[in-house]
This record gives structure tokens, C-alpha cells and sequence, in this order.
């Protein structure tokens, strides 16, 4: 009797920790079983205050919209206007941001080209040097001068249409690259002059400058070599915006570029992934307000980056005062990253499509975090490349939607005032007005 | 030799006229002997930079930052000291300073020889990409970091951490070495490596025993990451 009654007194529900979580624990564990720290790629993956925590009021009785599908509403943008003789044009506001041949295959850089130049817009290089699948298909290639300088030299700057200076990254300000050894192969190593088959290590600072002030003069090397024609843009980490984009001002950029935390990788440590940098939500008004103050708002030209997926993201950047945007994980997701097609083989890497982050290892089912070469032959640069177009084609009508639906006739003209936020964290890190009010943390003359 | 007067013409002017010869020599496919003479240079930044003709430029006094930066085929020789950066990312060609280089002098560079008649300061040959460097007194600390290939000749000592984080290039020491960077080590001077040391030493026109120097180079123990390599 006494075992019967026993068995009738409800038991506490097994409570999963908040804190110690199945994630946090299966991290302790694989860190206890290893001693090493987790590398991966992609950006932050945790949950941040984002676009998605901003709406458009739209027009009413005090906004005229513009008719979607009949009125002009523009998307050109001009970078480098500031200094260069030759400034880019582009038919959209939205680039390809820099992503390394080494990291990618020749395939998945080659559709890159073909994807952006297909939709009016640019690519950019990245760690590794320029390819020639990659300049041949790009009808504006920007060139990224970073701190390990491999594959750097005076032809491929010259040849390029901008340069861009990479002093951070969003989703590792302060840190350097890495490339392990499965991913460099023969042409991978010639390109950057190192053994094959070995873990590269990229350096986090250049190395023949350490500050704002010797940047200037490196800017001036760069200008004197090419002639003052290109555009130099200078790449910033989401860490301290306003002081960053100012320094980069002063030190003779024609461009900044801001990168979140949301901003891709191919390998870093996911500590300094989840845990350093500033989400892009909250790093496009200082940045911007650093422009004004400068009065350099439109004479330099802001890009953004770090999770920018849809027109709405695109859109939302320009109202808070960019000039443009740039996409990485979301160029790689349109030319077939992550797809399920893949799931099987997902799964045999202990993952799952949507998940899949181990770039550094260069299994990439996909073909294109890889240098594979039987798993690079998956990816048909042609058809990847048409993807990319489409996608960047819905991303801009996307934005002129909305635009058109602000009054706007070209997307440069949304502004702050079209927006509310949703959170008091977004309201706080964008500037914008909490929805229902006129408030927003920190606003001056409020007093909060 | 024809004259370019800096102080009164500029450095636009100054690239404008050594870049043309650039393209008359890629025209013509022939080499182009002309010689250059740059006077007034007065510490100005980046003179002399991304040449890529076999012209000769003699700088009559010391500059600042990136002198000869990322030159091809060009002789530059600077009668003076040079500042920061000097011949970084030099593609072929040579460069001879006859006075000090401050810091990262032949940074990155891919090819050519970079001469320095007095001392480099810190990271001389810093991520060093095959150029050859050959200075005839001492280097600064954290030279040759990162140096990937190429050779680093010290006819002095070397300073702190020599060679931290080291490829394959190879670093010949006549004088004493503070201390070696990470993954750093002695080598064994083999025939070869004598070979190599001579033709750089008279290729410099340096008068010194190779039988002298001692070679360090990677020890490769960082080549693949342990976790026992970080701290």
C-alpha cells in the first residue's frame, strides 16, 4: 500500500537549465573531450536586435506614396566620390562583400562575379588575393587590402576598380583571419606563399602601419600607385563606429565600411563570433552621425554589412542613412549554401542544412566552402551566378516597394522619420521612435 | 641622369613622369636605361612608389614612409635614410638605402633585393613573401615575423624575438641575437646555404664572411594548431 501511494504523488517535471542549457552543456563537454575552442564560420548566431525590430509607417493623409510599378523610383548609387578620378557606379545599393578565393571555391567566387555583374552591382576579393575567374567576371571588382597581404601586388591594385583597406571585420574586430590546412591545396598555398597543407594564420594588424595616422600616408601610397583614379574604401568592424568612421574620414577614405556582428567569417573562434563587436542594428547611426558631424554625410559613402537578407534590410539601412548595403552569407545562401538538397550529407557531417558552419573543414556538400575539387565541381557557376542575379533583382524591388510606399523616388531618399521601431532596444540603437510614440531611449531634450 | 626637384614639383608630378616610363618601356618592350635623380626629397612620404620599369632613381636625401613601395624592375638607391615601410611589397628590382630604415623595412615583399647600408629598426622583413633583405648593421626586435620565404641577412645582431611565428624563409645572423621569436630556431649552415649567403653579400656589395653568420629558420612546430602552442 504504502509503494502504491508513493507512485500517486506527482513528480517535478525534469527542468532544463536556462543557464546550463543541452547547447551550453554539449559545449563543455566537446571543449573537456577536445581542449580546443570551437572555430567555425558564418556570423552570430544568437538572437540580436535587428532590421526585423524596425517597421515603415508608409504614407497617409501627410505622405503621398509614388505608384509601385509605374513611378520612378531609383537605385543607383556612386561610391568614391570624395577623391577618385574614376568612381564606381553601381545600378544597385547593395554590393558583395569581400570573401576570400581559399575560402571559397573558384566556382562559388566565379558565380559571384557573374551574379553581381549580371545585377549592375560589384564584388570584392578577399584573403587570398584576385583570381583570374573572379576579375574576368566581375564587371567592378574591388580589391581588399588586408593585413596578411598575400597574393598582394602593384597589377592586381591597378587592376581593380576600388580598393578597399580591411582594418576589422564584424564578426571578429580585433582578430585575424584563419585558413586550416584541408582547404590549402596547391594554388591556394601559391597564391599566398605559404607550405601546403598547413593551418594559416592570418595576421589582425597590417603590417607596415598601426594607426590612424600612418593609414593616411598608406592611403596616399595606394592613391600615388594607381593614380588617384580608384576609390578607396576603408572596412571597419562594428566596435566603435563613430570614432571609427571618423579616424577612417580623416585618414583620406572615399568610403567606410561598416561591417556587424551579424557579418560573415570563413573560421574564427565562435567566442569571438557570439562575443565581441556590436549587432549592425546598433551601428549604423553613429557611424552616420559621425559622417554629419564631419559634414562628410553623401560626400563619403557609407556601406553596411552584417545580416542584411532582404530588400526590407536594404531598405531599412538606407532610411537610417547608408548609401548602400553589402551581403556575404546572404550571396552564399543564393548560389546554394545550406541547402536542403544537401540534407543527407548534412547529416553525415553531424549537422543539418540551415545549420551547417563548418566552412574551415572544406566538406561543404554545396561546393562552395571547399577546396575540393569533386565537391567544387557540384556548383555550376552559370546557374549559381543566375541565382545570385535574382535574388539581388527581388532584394532591389523589395526596397523600391517600400520606398515607393514612403513617397520616395529614389531609395536614397528614405530617411529615419519613415521608421518606428518595434523593441526599446531597437528604438534605443537605431534612433527611431518606439511604435504608438515619439520617443525613443536617449533622445535628446527627454531627459531618459 | 635627368633631375626632378620634389620640393618644387611634387610627388604627382613626380609618379606621373616615372609611371610614364612604365608605359613607354611596355610599349617599346625594350629596356628603358633612363636614370633619374630626385633631389629636394625632404622626409616626403611615398616617393618613388609603384614603379615597374628597369629605370634607375637616385633620391638625394633621406624620405619618409614607403619609399620604393611595391617597386618593379626599378633600381632605387637613396642617398640618405628612409623612413617607415620602405620597399614594402616590392614585386623585383632592387632597393639601397645608404642610411638607417625605420621600422618594417622590405614588408611583405614578394622579390628583388633590399639593401641597408646602416640598421633597420623593428620588424625588418615582417611577413617577408620571398624578397631578399640584406642589412649591413643591426635589425630591430620582432624581425622576419611572419616571414614566409625569402632571405634575411644581418650582418649586426638582431634584436628581440627574431622570427616569431616563422614560415620558410630563411634568416642568416652574423652578430649576436637578443632572443628568438616563437617556432624560431638554429639551423644548420650547409653548403648550400653558404652558396645563397655569398651571392646575397656581393650581390650587396657587403664585404663579409659567410663562415660568420649562423642560420635560424621555422622549426614548423606551428604549422598545424595545438593548443599547447597557445599562450
Amino acid at each position: 500500500m504504502a509503494d502504491d501511494h508513493k507512485s500517486d504523488i506527482p513528480r517535478t517535471m525534469p527542468i532544463q537549465s536556462a543557464t546550463f542549457s543541452q547547447e551550453v552543456n554539449a559545449e563543455i563537454r566537446r571543449a573537456a573531450a577536445t581542449g580546443i575552442y570551437d572555430i567555425r564560420g558564418g556570423g552570430a548566431k544568437r538572437k540580436l536586435p535587428h532590421f526585423d525590430d524596425l517597421l515603415f509607417l508608409g504614407a497617409s493623409m501627410s505622405r503621398y506614396p509614388l505608384e509601385g510599378y509605374r513611378e520612378r523610383c531609383d537605385t543607383d548609387v556612386v561610391l568614391g566620390t570624395r577623391f577618385a578620378s574614376k568612381p564606381i557606379r553601381l545600378d544597385i545599393p547593395i554590393t558583395i562583400a569581400g570573401m576570400s578565393f581559399g575560402a571559397l571555391s573558384g566556382q562559388a567566387k566565379e558565380a559571384l562575379g557573374r551574379g553581381a555583374s549580371m545585377a549592375g552591382t560589384s564584388t570584392t576579393t578577399g584573403d587570398g588575393g584576385m583570381t583570374e575567374e573572379e576579375r574576368g567576371h566581375s564587371r567592378t571588382l574591388v580589391y581588399q587590402y588586408l593585413p596578411s597581404r598575400y597574393g598582394m601586388n602593384p597589377d592586381d591594385l591597378r587592376r581593380a576598380d576600388a580598393i578597399e583597406v580591411v582594418v576589422g571585420q564584424g564578426a571578429k574586430p580585433g582578430g585575424g583571419g584563419m585558413l586550416l590546412g584541408q582547404k590549402i591545396n596547391a594554388r591556394v598555398a601559391q597564391m599566398r606563399n605559404l607550405p601546403e597543407g598547413i593551418d594559416q594564420r592570418s595576421a589582425c594588424r597590417h603590417p607596415d602601419w598601426t594607426g590612424p595616422d600612418d593609414l593616411e600616408i598608406k592611403i596616399l601610397e595606394l592613391r600615388e600607385i594607381t593614380g588617384w583614379e580608384k576609390p578607396i574604401y576603408v572596412k571597419v568592424g562594428g566596435a566603435r563606429p563613430y570614432f571609427d568612421t571618423t579616424l577612417a574620414v580623416k585618414a583620406g577614405a572615399d568610403v567606410v565600411v561598416l561591417d556587424g556582428m551579424q557579418g560573415g567569417t570563413a573560421a574564427t573562434q565562435d567566442v569571438f563570433i557570439e562575443h565581441v563587436g556590436q549587432p549592425t542594428l546598433a551601428c549604423i547611426r553613429q557611424a552616420v552621425r559621425a559622417l554629419q558631424d564631419l559634414g562628410m554625410h553623401r560626400k563619403v559613402q557609407l556601406i553596411v554589412s552584417g545580416g542584411i537578407r532582404s530588400g526590407a534590410d536594404v531598405a531599412k539601412v538606407l532610411a537610417l542613412g547608408a548609401d548602400a548595403a553589402s551581403i556575404g552569407t546572404a550571396a552564399m545562401v543564393a548560389i546554394g549554401d545550406n541547402d536542403p538538397r544537401w540534407e543527407a550529407e548534412y547529416n553525415a557531417l553531424g549537422t543539418t542544412a540551415g545549420a551547417y558552419d563548418d566552412w574551415h573543414e572544406g566538406r561543404d556538400p554545396a561546393g562552395i566552402s571547399t577546396q575540393d575539387p569533386a565537391l567544387a565541381a557540384r556548383l555550376d557557376p552559370v546557374e549559381a551566378g543566375r541565382r545570385l542575379r535574382n535574388y539581388l533583382k527581388v532584394m532591389t524591388l523589395e526596397a523600391q516597394t517600400l520606398a515607393r510606399a514612403c513617397g520616395k523616388s529614389h531609395v536614397h531618399n528614405l530617411e529615419p522619420e519613415d521608421l518606428c521601431a518595434l523593441t526599446l532596444e531597437a528604438a534605443a540603437m537605431a534612433q527611431i521612435p518606439l511604435a504608438g510614440t515619439d520617443w525613443y531611449p536617449g533622445k535628446p531634450g527627454t531627459g531618459y | 641622369m635627368q633631375r626632378f626637384d620634389l620640393g618644387e614639383n611634387g610627388l604627382r608630378a613626380l609618379h606621373k613622369t616615372l609611371h610614364a616610363q612604365a608605359a613607354q618601356t611596355k610599349q617599346a618592350a625594350q629596356t628603358n636605361e633612363t636614370a633619374w635623380e630626385i633631389v629636394n626629397p625632404k622626409g616626403s612620404h611615398a616617393i618613388a612608389v609603384g614603379l615597374d620599369a628597369p629605370i634607375e632613381v637616385t633620391v638625394r636625401g633621406s624620405t619618409g614612409y614607403y619609399c620604393a613601395g611595391m617597386n618593379k624592375q626599378a633600381t632605387v638607391h637613396v642617398d640618405g635614410s628612409v623612413g617607415p615601410g620602405v620597399a614594402e611589397n616590392m614585386m623585383s628590382g632592387t632597393v639601397i638605402v645608404e642610411g638607417d630604415a625605420s621600422q618594417y623595412a622590405g614588408a611583405t615583399g614578394r622579390g628583388g633585393l633590399l639593401v641597408i647600408k646602416g640598421n633597420a629598426s623593428s620588424r625588418c622583413g615582417i611577413s617577408m613573401k620571398g624578397i631578399d633583405i640584406v642589412v649591413q648593421g643591426n635589425v630591430g626586435h620582432m624581425s622576419a615575423f611572419m616571414a614566409q620565404s625569402g632571405n634575411l641577412v644581418v650582418c649586426g645582431d638582431a634584436g628581440e624575438a627574431l622570427g616569431d611565428s616563422i614560415y620558410e624563409a630563411r634568416l642568416f645572423v652574423r652578430g649576436k641575437v637578443k632572443s628568438l621569436g616563437a617556432d624560431c630556431i638554429e639551423k644548420e649552415m650547409r653548403p648550400e646555404h653558404l652558396e645563397i649567403l655569398k651571392d646575397l653579400l656581393e650581390r650587396a656589395g657587403i664585404e663579409a664572411d659567410p663562415a660568420e653568420f649562423r642560420r635560424y629558420g621555422s622549426a614548423r612546430e606551428l604549422y598545424h594548431f595545438n593548443i599547447d602552442n597557445a599562450y
